[in-house]
């Protein structure tokens, strides 16, 4: 049972549909806010930023035109106060909110939007960010009409509509521009980078970095948004991130209260925390979200007069029914027992749960069967030899190995889980830990691994999934590499995924796409495994701690966070 | 106060740790692989000879551990139903004669069950005879290599003298930990239990000549310019002849003392490198990869067993320690 239930002793919980409650103090402002990374960010320049500690650095720092309320995923004004479409969906008109000052304050107008947009799509820049402004194979055309106003002319209708503008943060001309001119820009704003020459629209600015230790962040001025009552938001003066890679340190540093906000706990974390009671903090567990797990094999077409016996064992791998039973054999329920307790769902489709607009609820859940996976086998070809280990048609014993990130423990408890659930077939499977990078190596440049137990944490729009189930993806870890041409149901998936992208009726774009992950279930080119439940904790007494399912979870509303009652006297 | 010097208290208890593992097969009641995945962190089963009307038995029998409905980790006697202690039992499912165990679907963990489900003692005597023989092994494979480059360097002299001392201050400075981890990361992806086993113990092994070396080298220094060598190679006696019968059986008390020395550590070595992750792997079980458990500190205050195999090393490394310092006192000091 999926429920979200939140374990805290606190008199009043906030109503989830007010913006703002009602205060209980009359002044709100002040505080301090203490967070934690899991990495040193890599950089403050949120066009080259790829990494998540970056990324949600510049989510405080920057500001975009429309806004995606994390919790409804409903769009809304940001620094666009208004826009309209045309009836064809390819034409957009922004009206940004007059008066607006960047960090510094410097006024913001139109230019600094085109700028922007240009310095996005940009080829040579290759931003992350621009893939998702090509529209029908052009890039958008952001034009100004006047200081105030936009122009945005898209290709084809995209589906996603205005959406499109979500986490596109707008950059100062006036402080980018010499640097764009330069062809520099991508090395601009490095970790170096003195913070008064940076600016942005977001609730706070950059005010002081220490490497490998903390990043502490003070609320700008000139942030655009007000509450209801028409007090300049931030509430909050500071917001310290502390860089603190390990997990566990992350744990007890939340729980001795030198950690105000934590995310993504592991789930008996969580449940420690929950039996140890006594303490300052209230725990939320949100149910399935956007995180999935799955196994995949190396479908890769490799050079010929490579690794052989890599190349025996893919043959084993492209076959339907060595994969089809494997999945049978997986305990997804074992998994979500003795891993996440209790705290995550098996995947039933490469849509979690979570994702309650696209997920397709038709699907039957995943079902294990140790006799149909050892028929499924039977049916591929493969046999039992007298001592129970499998062999496939040529006799050779089927063994292959499972490489994961060593730094995450959950996955490697999966891949025990998995490895003894295969020796029931007679299948002998070693694990392999390898540190992250040396896997994203294997995975990505050398293709030299077999198989691999890898979490992805994907957006809620199916369009933000394109890259990792359309042929030509970037993110289809298990064939980077194509020379051989693509079977025909993935070809029906690509031809599903690009249809999707320009198609203006919601529920004609779900049956779409329920398509996709009905393929996806019954082909498996990966097996999926389970999806994690959201689990975050904060300090009590932080007002309007409201943590949805989607990236930032705990922070998607920094600029409304607020210390009630007394706290706020006690923090500096 | 005069400390015993003999040896033999603590050989007993080497003797007695090195025989459980080795019997591990017949005494482990459960198969290292076998995941009960309805019992994890089960508490550790309490052998009982009095039951629930009182009456006392003079077979001790167990309860069925039942996880507590909705709460992960905790569990209560099923009290409905005794199973009793049987006594080298044949497993229907290997065929093989085991020191205990018992019928049905209770479980006798005496030791507990990790987070698998996987009973602790079977693993703690089987990891056991992982880490206990790596480090036998490492340490013979040390002292050998040491004995050869000490040998070498004290009997010759002169430029091998030099060359082998200089590298040995060489290995003496890396830092063991980065070369250890660093030679794990060009071995390859997919070594099987056995190969991950060798090559920690070689990897381990060749890294520790250093000090064997030196002492080697300083017992040969010194036996090569007493009398009875001068006499016998004035006799016409080969190197090869004085070192075996004459500078070599010096050197016995230094390394007998020395690999009592050398194989706590080079246990140690290997648990601490497949704690790392980078020594035998899952789901082979090792005190290293055992221990890696307590990394979160909750588990060590909710599930003391997982502890055990930490016990067990103390006991090692303490029994190998006393060892070590009768055989000083027995033999005599090294000398430099």
């Amino acid at each position: 049972m999926a429920a979200a239930w939140t374990v805290a002793a606190w008199a009043c919980a906030p109503a989830p549909e007010a913006m703002t409650a009602e205060p209980d103090r009359d002044e709100r402002s002040g505080g301090r806010l203490v967070a934690s990374l899991r990495a040193e960010p890599q950089t403050f320049n949120p066009v080259t930023a790829t990494d998540n500690p970056s990324r949600t650095v510049i989510a405080l720092t920057m500001a975009d035109l429309v806004h995606t309320n994390r919790l409804t995923q409903e769009s809304e004004a940001a620094l666009a106060e208004s826009w309209t479409a045309s009836p064809d969906g390819r034409r957009f008109t922004l009206e940004l909110r007059r008066g607006l000052r960047f960090s510094d304050g410097h006024p913001l107008d139109a230019d600094d939007v085109v700028f922007s947009f240009q310095v996005y799509l940009d080829a040579a820049i290759a931003s992350s960010h621009r893939d998702l402004l090509i529209v029908g194979g052009e890039p958008i055309e952001v034009r100004k009409t006047d200081a105030h106003r936009l122009e945005v002319e898209l290709a084809e209708p995209y589906a996603v509509g205005v959406q499109i503008f979500d986490s596109i943060a707008i950059l100062p001309e006036h402080r980018l521009a010499d640097a764009y001119r330069e062809g520099r820009l991508a090395q601009a704003w490095g970790l170096s980078t003195p913070p008064e020459e940076m600016a942005g629209l977001g609730p706070f600015q950059v005010e002081r970095y220490v490497p490998g230790e903390r990043l502490e962040l003070a609320r700008n001025p000139h942030y655009w948004k007000t509450d209801q009552q028409g007090r300049r938001l931030p509430y909050l003066d500071k917001v310290v991130f502390l860089v603190i890679p390990d997990k566990e340190a992350q744990t007890i540093r939340f729980r001795t209260g030198e950690v105000d906000v934590i995310e993504r706990l592991a789930a008996d974390d969580f449940s420690r925390l929950e039996a140890s009671g006594a303490g300052d903090y209230a725990l939320h567990d949100l149910g399935p979200g956007f995180d999935l797990h799955f196994l995949f094999f190396n479908l890769n077409d490799l050079e010929d007069g490579g690794d052989e016996d890599l190349a025996a064992r893919q043959e084993w791998f492209r076959s339907r029914g060595f994969r089809r039973a494997v999945s049978l054999a997986i305990d997804r329920d074992a998994i979500v027992k003795l891993v996440y307790q209790n705290r995550a769902s098996a995947l039933a489709s490469h849509v979690t749960p979570g994702n309650k607009r696209w997920h397709h609820r038709g699907l039957p859940p995943p079902r294990r069967s140790l006799a149909a996976a050892r028929r499924a086998l039977e049916g591929a070809g493969f046999s039992l030899d007298a001592g129970g280990r499998l062999h496939d048609a040529g006799g050779r014993p089927v063994r292959f190995s499972i490489v994961t990130n060593s730094g995450n423990s959950e996955r490697v408890r999966m891949a025990t889980i998995v490895q003894e659930d295969l020796r029931q077939l007679g299948i002998e499977v070693q694990i392999a830990p390898l540190e992250f990078r040396a896997l994203v190596d294997r995975l990505t440049k050398t293709f030299d691994f077999e198989a691999c137990i890898l979490g992805l944490t994907v957006g809620d729009d199916p369009n933000q999934v394109v890259n990792v189930w359309h042929s030509t993806g970037n993110g289809r870890l298990w064939r980077l590499h194509r020379t051989r041409p693509e079977p025909p149901w993935q070809l029906e998936i690509d031809r599903l995924m690009t249809v999707q992208v320009t198609e203006p009726d919601g529920a004609a774009r779900k049956g779409l796409y329920d398509r996709v992950q009905e393929i996806l279930a019954e082909q498996e080119p990966c097996v999926l495994l389970v999806s994690p439940n959201v689990l975050v904790g904060a300090r009590r007494g932080l007002g309007n701690f409201r943590p949805a399912v989607l990236e930032p979870l705990t922070l998607w509303n920094v600029d409304e966070l607020y210390w009630q009652g007394n706290d706020a006297e006690d923090r500096p | 106060m005069k400390r015993s010097a003999s040896p033999r208290p603590a050989l007993a208890v080497l003797g007695a740790l090195y025989a459980l593992v080795l019997a591990a097969g017949w005494i482990a009641p459960y198969d290292v692989h076998e995941q009960n995945r309805d019992l994890a962190w089960a508490p550790p089963t309490r052998p009982r000879f009095v039951d629930a009307e009182g009456r006392f038995q003079l077979r001790p029998f167990v309860y069925r551990q039942v996880e507590r409905p909705g709460r992960f980790g905790q569990y209560v006697e099923d009290r409905s139903r005794a199973f009793p202690l049987r006594f080298f039992v044949t497993r229907p499912s290997t065929g093989r004669r085991h020191l205990f165990g018992v019928d049905g679907e209770a479980r006798v963990f005496l030791l507990g069950a990790d987070r698998f489900g996987r009973d602790q003692l079977s693993r703690l005597l089987h990891g056991g005879r992982v880490s206990l023989g790596a480090g036998l092994l490492a340490g013979l494979l040390a002292v050998a290599l040491g004995i050869a480059a000490g040998t070498a360097a004290g009997f010759y002299g002169g430029w091998i003298d030099a060359a082998t001392m200089r590298l040995g201050e060489l290995f003496m400075a890396l830092p063991w930990l980065y070369l250890l981890l660093a030679v794990r990361a060009v071995l390859p992806l997919d070594l099987t239990p056995a190969g991950a086993f060798l090559a920690t113990t070689a990897v381990v092994g060749t890294l520790s000549w250093v000090r064997p070396a030196r002492l080697v080298r300083g017992v040969v220094l010194s036996a090569r310019e007493r009398e009875f060598v001068l006499a016998a190679r004035g006799f016409g006696a080969s190197d090869l002849y004085l070192l075996r019968r004459h500078v070599l059986p010096q050197a016995a008390a230094v390394v007998l003392t020395q690999l009592a020395l050398l194989v706590p550590r080079l246990v140690l070595a290997e648990v601490t490198l497949s704690f790392l992750g980078l020594g035998v792997a899952e789901p082979t079980p090792s005190w290293g990869n055992m221990l890696a458990a307590l990394r979160q500190v909750h588990v060590l205050t909710s599930y003391w067993w997982a502890s055990a195999p930490a016990a067990a090393l103390v006991a090692v490394v303490l029994s190998y320690h006393r060892l070590a310092s009768a055989l000083q006192q027995l033999l005599g000091k090294p000398t430099p």
